[in-house]
């Protein structure tokens, strides 16, 4: 059984702006958010069979919630994340301890290498991609190849509003790739294309894109995606895999959706 | 001029990824150049890849603006360090750890600057003043006790000659040795360049010398009218010769004989054997060449064409010599000084039959000086290249066929 790594949202808010999502005027209402966070966790439990593991929520820090940021795992193994912002500096203490208290071996990459967990990596069984520039630092992935053996290519992300890998690009368990295009330069899209097929690239449209279509969870043939997203959900059905849509305005407000409100554990 | 560089350093999944390229083509794009140096490519998909690339460009100013494009892709500034000096332990000797030059132009970094080594050269040492802030090269038997001569390998630069703006035959900075290569195309870019030479020369431009380390191969192969030809015609400033070439001139202009062989008959001459010592001895009667040349008793040939012309000559003695001549310099390390100070203001070295001389001449040049290096033996050029002087144009061809040819090229009726 897939198991993912969350934190209810009690104190999400936006409380500051470090994307081009966030604006403060445009309030979270907390009482929409906790029934959308539930509903996404009622369709992973009940609906796709995943485990979830919970971990408890901090006053303070309301990009907690958010923890496909915390790190990045493989076995028993996980790498904490460096944030760029210091707003979000303060969840890597409490992210280290949730995974040093389940019994992982816990490891930090040096001060001052950003690395954003698996919201910047992102990866098929043999081969990894690392998203960087906007968060990440691409002097980060050679270390994380030599930790986890594992070929890392690194992807530049050139639009603001895919400041993280997982919100353009989305790796799918039959091999296929959801994806924005437009959110990669010309080398990147060249790298992309090397190591996966056209057939089984599936390129999202801006609308759908900037609606956080690939900021989706795929377990098994199935994908929870955020609501709004329907030629997205059409071309993973032609693929015959079963999408759930889920209503995830009120963490759109802060830049993240189904993806980023999940950390895949194995 | 050097240009602005400095060297980064790239690692991981860069080739694959493109990154490497995105990186190459920004350098490229912004107007830079680079270099890339100890490329290592993962043997594994999962084994990282690594590559030095060494930046530059023709301002401090670009050069900064193209490191801040390519270090978000990982290109990370390698952190220089100020180069190592420890005293001479003694006079000649230099320390352990030495660094020991290439020909190529070379910069050390004191204190923080980077600066540029005067009288580059190779195999040799170099000697810092921190106080001054300068460099120079010295060779091992000229350093004295104390003196600090740069060790090991950190903070030293080598910059790769940029290709030259001129389209010929040293422009490819490459000593292609064949007896098939065509020769006409290569003497033509030759000549082509002694006449800007000797046009620069006039004006008084510096690093237009074309210097001529010949052997006598030239008199008894019969290039001795076309050499004195392009002596008197101002295309040769500095010559550098044994003995023998000397000797063989003066004894063709006394007996007309080379070693004895009329050299218009081509037959030996009775006793003809003991002309070039007669010519010897008769010089050394005299006291110097010079005076030979201006009491008239050598009327014409190459020495009479050096003489008139104020050719600047390094005579390099050596075990098999008669005489020798007067002037010739028998201390090989005094000669070596001799023409290293000669080889100064060169723009242009032609190394004409002789194995020695070429090589000698060869160690004491900057890469920077486009030089030939004629023989009929292949081996004379190739063995040049071996030991470092890679910009040297082979031509495998006799010497006489070649300063002929030359000569014409430039204007010589015989």
């Amino acid at each position: 059984m897939s198991r993912l790594l969350v934190c209810p949202p009690e104190y999400f808010q936006i409380d500051y702006e470090i994307n081009p999502w966030m604006r403060r005027e445009n309030a979270v209402v907390p009482s929409r958010a906790v029934s959308q966070w539930q509903t996404l966790m009622h369709v992973l439990e009940e609906d796709v069979g995943a485990g979830v593991e919970r971990m408890p929520p901090v006053p303070g820090l309301p990009d907690l919630v958010f923890t496909a940021n915390a790190g990045v795992v493989a076995g028993r193994r996980a790498v904490i994340s460096r944030f760029r912002y210091p707003e979000r500096r303060r969840e890597e203490v409490y992210f280290a301890q949730w995974f040093r208290e389940h019994g992982y071996e816990v490891l930090m990459l040096e001060e001052s290498l950003y690395f954003e967990g698996a919201g910047d990596l992102l990866g098929f069984p043999d081969t990894w991609f690392g998203g960087y520039r906007q968060r990440s630092d691409i002097r980060s992935f050679p270390k994380l190849s030599e930790i986890f053996q594992r070929e890392i290519i690194p992807l530049e992300l050139i639009d603001g509003r895919f400041y993280h890998l997982d919100t353009c690009f989305c790796p799918l368990s039959g091999g296929e790739l959801l994806y924005f295009p437009a959110a990669f330069d010309a080398y990147g899209l060249t790298a992309i294309a090397q190591r996966i097929p056209d057939e089984q690239r599936l390129g999202v449209p801006e609308e759908e894109a900037i609606r956080f279509a690939c900021n989706a969870v795929c377990i098994g043939k199935h994908i929870v995606i955020p609501a709004g997203c329907p030629r997205t959900i059409q071309l993973l059905e032609s693929r015959g895999y079963q999408t759930h849509s889920v209503e995830l305005g009120e963490f759109m407000k802060s830049g993240g959706a189904a993806k980023c409100l999940t950390l895949a554990l194995d | 001029m050097t240009a602005s560089q400095e060297t980064v350093f790239l690692q991981g999944h860069i080739i694959d990824s493109l990154i490497l390229a995105k990186v190459l083509d920004t350098i490229v794009m912004m107007g830079g150049t680079f270099d890339l140096q100890d490329v290592t490519i993962g043997a594994t998909r999962d084994a990282p890849s690594q590559a030095r690339i060494v930046v530059r460009a023709h301002s401090s100013r670009l050069l900064a603006e193209i490191l801040q494009a390519i270090q978000p892709h990982g290109a990370a500034v390698e952190r220089d360090t100020d180069c190592q000096f420890v005293p001479a332990p003694a006079t000649g000797i230099f320390p352990d750890q030495f660094y020991a030059t290439t020909h190529l132009p070379t910069q050390i970094r004191l204190d923080g600057d980077w600066v540029e080594v005067e009288g580059m050269e190779m195999d040799l040492g170099i000697c810092v003043d921190p106080a001054k802030a300068r460099a120079r090269t010295l060779p091992m038997g000229a350093v004295k006790a104390g003196e600090l001569i740069v060790t090991g390998r950190e903070g030293i630069r080598v910059t790769p000659l940029a290709r030259p703006a001129e389209r010929d035959v040293f422009g490819f900075m490459e000593s292609v040795v064949s007896s098939e290569r065509p020769h006409q195309p290569v003497i033509a870019d030759i000549a082509q360049r002694m006449l800007k030479l000797r046009a620069g020369y006039r004006q008084g431009h510096p690093g237009t010398k074309v210097l001529l380390a010949g052997g006598p191969a030239i008199v008894h192969a019969g290039g001795r009218e076309a050499l004195t030809w392009l002596i008197e015609a101002g295309f040769i400033q500095v010559l550098f010769c044994g003995n023998a070439l000397a000797a063989h001139d003066m004894e063709a202009a006394l007996y007309g004989t080379s070693l004895g062989y009329g050299l218009t008959a081509g037959r030996s001459v009775p006793h003809g054997h003991e002309h070039h010592l007669r010519t010897i001895n008769r010089i050394r009667a005299i006291g110097s060449i010079h005076e030979a040349v201006r009491s008239g008793v050598i009327a014409e040939g190459i020495m009479a064409a050096c003489v008139r012309h104020d050719v600047s000559m390094v005579m390099a003695g050596t075990i098999r010599d008669d005489g020798p001549l007067p002037g010739v310099v028998t201390d090989s390390m005094q000669a070596q000084q001799a023409m290293r100070a000669e080889v100064q203001g060169v723009g242009l070295a032609l190394l004409v039959a002789s194995t020695l001389h070429a090589i000698a001449t060869g160690n004491l040049l900057p890469a920077a000086v486009p030089t030939v290096c004629v023989d009929v033996n292949p081996s004379v050029p190739t063995k040049l290249a071996d030991r470092g002087s890679f910009q040297a144009v082979g031509l495998v061809m006799d010497a006489a066929s070649f300063l002929k040819e030359l000569a014409r090229e430039l204007g010589w009726r015989l």
